[in-house]
């Protein structure tokens, strides 16, 4: 393999802050996105994964001004979802700075949305996102708008059918995992990268270093989304320089309750753990 | 309140309008640099800045029907032959090659000798547009060249989008060359005040700023 693994961080975004819940539910404010997205920026992220994660339900794309502001001083690709329908929308998003859209209920609700944009923006433009549940019969179903709606198509398939209508990456996120740090479903990840010809990038779960490299391991996947492992590892940064004012609920980040399963580990150290396992990353050099 | 430092004249860098690309990442670069973008068309402004960047996203046959249609051609020849630093990058860098089989047989600028052709008609097997971040590995690295981009290490990862690549007639021209899917490719080259990258620097963090810094300062 010669193109890099790309450590991903997603910022969910719900008006103008970064949130972040569990199984995608449960939404926490925890700060400006800008700040978090400065910081990975300078730790070396190879991507930003930008998600507005009330877009769909509300019919609207909030992001753009988001996009426009980060795409002046952060020079990495830039993927942003949510609430995407139209060709406009993307079309849109690409002039304010994105370089690659993720759709995920439009794409479901109209897949030829897939191939028109696809041939217009180019395949490597467009990224479909896949919300995967297990269901009792081991099965993993594709949901939309947070995992709260089925749409009653195997991910398997799904993943498939969006490779042929034209998707350059599928994104998949392993919902019953998001959140929580307790890795990742490797068996389900291996069947779909298995299925694909193109990019799968993985997301929902990873809570420590460990987590990383056993899912590379054993399946070569083009990227990793991460957000809570980062986002922590970022507060707890932002506090000892006396920088963070949490405009939310911040209550639960300092019980730290739920972050027992998770890592304090920065892009920067779970790159030198990977670059330490031979694992072909990009080395970059940090600002500490 | 005006400085010394804001009264200086500030290098004008041209970045080349020709209806093809996402040239905002390449902007917004240009001015963090400090440097002042002119995003135009215009030939007067294009010949009297400090130096122009040919970007490119797309297909190489529009790409050149845009150029002709908007009297490009003439311009950045001139340009080039000016000794100003100029810049292509991706689809804009294999516009200065002779010609290019992407979709049809197309004239490119002709600015270097050689083709650009498509991975897949190397093999089938290559997945294309490559995409993602790749090593770029120095060609010359005898210790009595004098390297045009000192700052540039060798084995650095940098930023890739693209389905073809440039064959180079000329192998002194190749600066870096990169390995896809068991083939090395002509990554970039650079002779005199002309360099071409097939990777984005824009999108390739610090380190590919830190080159567009080392092509346009004085």
């Amino acid at each position: 393999m010669s193109v890099a693994v790309r450590i991903i961080p997603k910022l969910d975004i719900k008006g103008p802050n970064l949130v972040k819940g569990v199984h995608l539910e449960g939404l926490r404010v925890l700060g400006k996105p800008e700040v978090f997205a400065k910081y990975y920026y300078e730790q070396g992220a190879d991507e930003l994964f930008y998600q507005d994660v009330v877009a769909s339900l509300y019919g609207r794309n909030s992001l753009q001004e988001i996009i426009s502001k980060t795409a002046k001083e952060i020079f990495i690709p830039l993927t942003v979802g949510g609430g995407i329908r139209t060709i406009e929308d993307i079309s849109n998003l690409l002039r304010a700075g994105a370089d690659k859209v993720s759709i995920n209920t439009a794409a479901i609700e109209n897949p030829g949305l897939i191939t028109e944009a696809s041939n217009i923006f180019g395949a490597s433009t467009i990224v479909v996102s896949i919300e995967a549940i297990k269901q009792a019969d081991g099965r993993y179903f594709a949901f939309t708008d947070n995992g709260r709606n089925s749409t009653g198509k195997e991910i398997l398939s799904w993943a498939k059918e969006a490779e042929l209508l034209g998707a350059g990456e599928i994104v998949i996120t392993l919902v019953d995992s998001e959140g929580t740090g307790k890795g990742f479903d490797l068996e389900i990840i291996k069947k779909i990268s298995n299925s694909l010809s193109i990019p799968l990038v993985v997301h929902g779960g990873v809570g420590n270093n460990i987590h990383v490299y056993d899912l590379l391991s054993y399946v070569p996947v083009s990227g990793i989304a991460i957000s809570s492992m980062f986002h922590y590892n970022t507060i707890h940064h932002l506090r000892d320089l006396g920088g963070y004012e949490a405009e939310g609920n911040i209550d639960f980040l300092k019980s730290n309750r739920s972050l027992s399963f998770i890592q304090n580990t920065s892009i920067g150290q779970l790159k030198d753990y990977l670059i330490e396992k031979n694992v072909n990353c990009r080395k970059h050099e940090r600002k500490n | 309140m005006l400085t010394v430092e804001s009264m200086k004249e500030k290098i004008k860098i041209a970045i080349i309008d020709y209806n093809m690309s996402n040239i905002f990442s390449i902007k917004n670069a240009i001015d963090l640099l400090g440097f002042e973008s002119l995003v135009t068309s215009d030939k007067k402004e294009i010949l009297m800045a400090d130096g122009a960047i040919l970007p490119g996203v797309g297909s190489f046959p529009e790409a050149m029907k845009h150029l002709y249609d908007r009297k490009l051609i003439n311009p950045i020849e001139s340009f080039i032959s000016s000794g100003k630093p100029f810049l292509g990058i991706c689809l804009g860098f294999q516009l200065m090659f002779e010609e290019s089989n992407e979709f049809e047989n197309t004239m490119g600028l002709g600015i270097f000798n050689g083709k650009v052709k498509n991975f897949q008609d190397i093999s089938s097997e290559i997945k294309v547009p490559h995409v993602g971040w790749n090593f770029v590995s120095k060609n010359n690295t005898q210790s009595n060249y004098k390297d045009p981009l000192p700052k540039l290490k060798n084995k650095e990862h940098f930023y890739f989008v693209h389905s073809c690549y440039v064959d180079p007639t000329e192998e002194d021209i190749v600066y870096t060359t990169t390995e896809y899917s068991g083939n090395r490719f002509t990554s970039s080259v650079i002779s005199n005040n002309i360099f071409g990258f097939q990777f984005h620097p824009e999108k390739s963090g610090p380190e590919g700023i830190g080159l567009l810094n080392e092509i346009f300062k004085k």
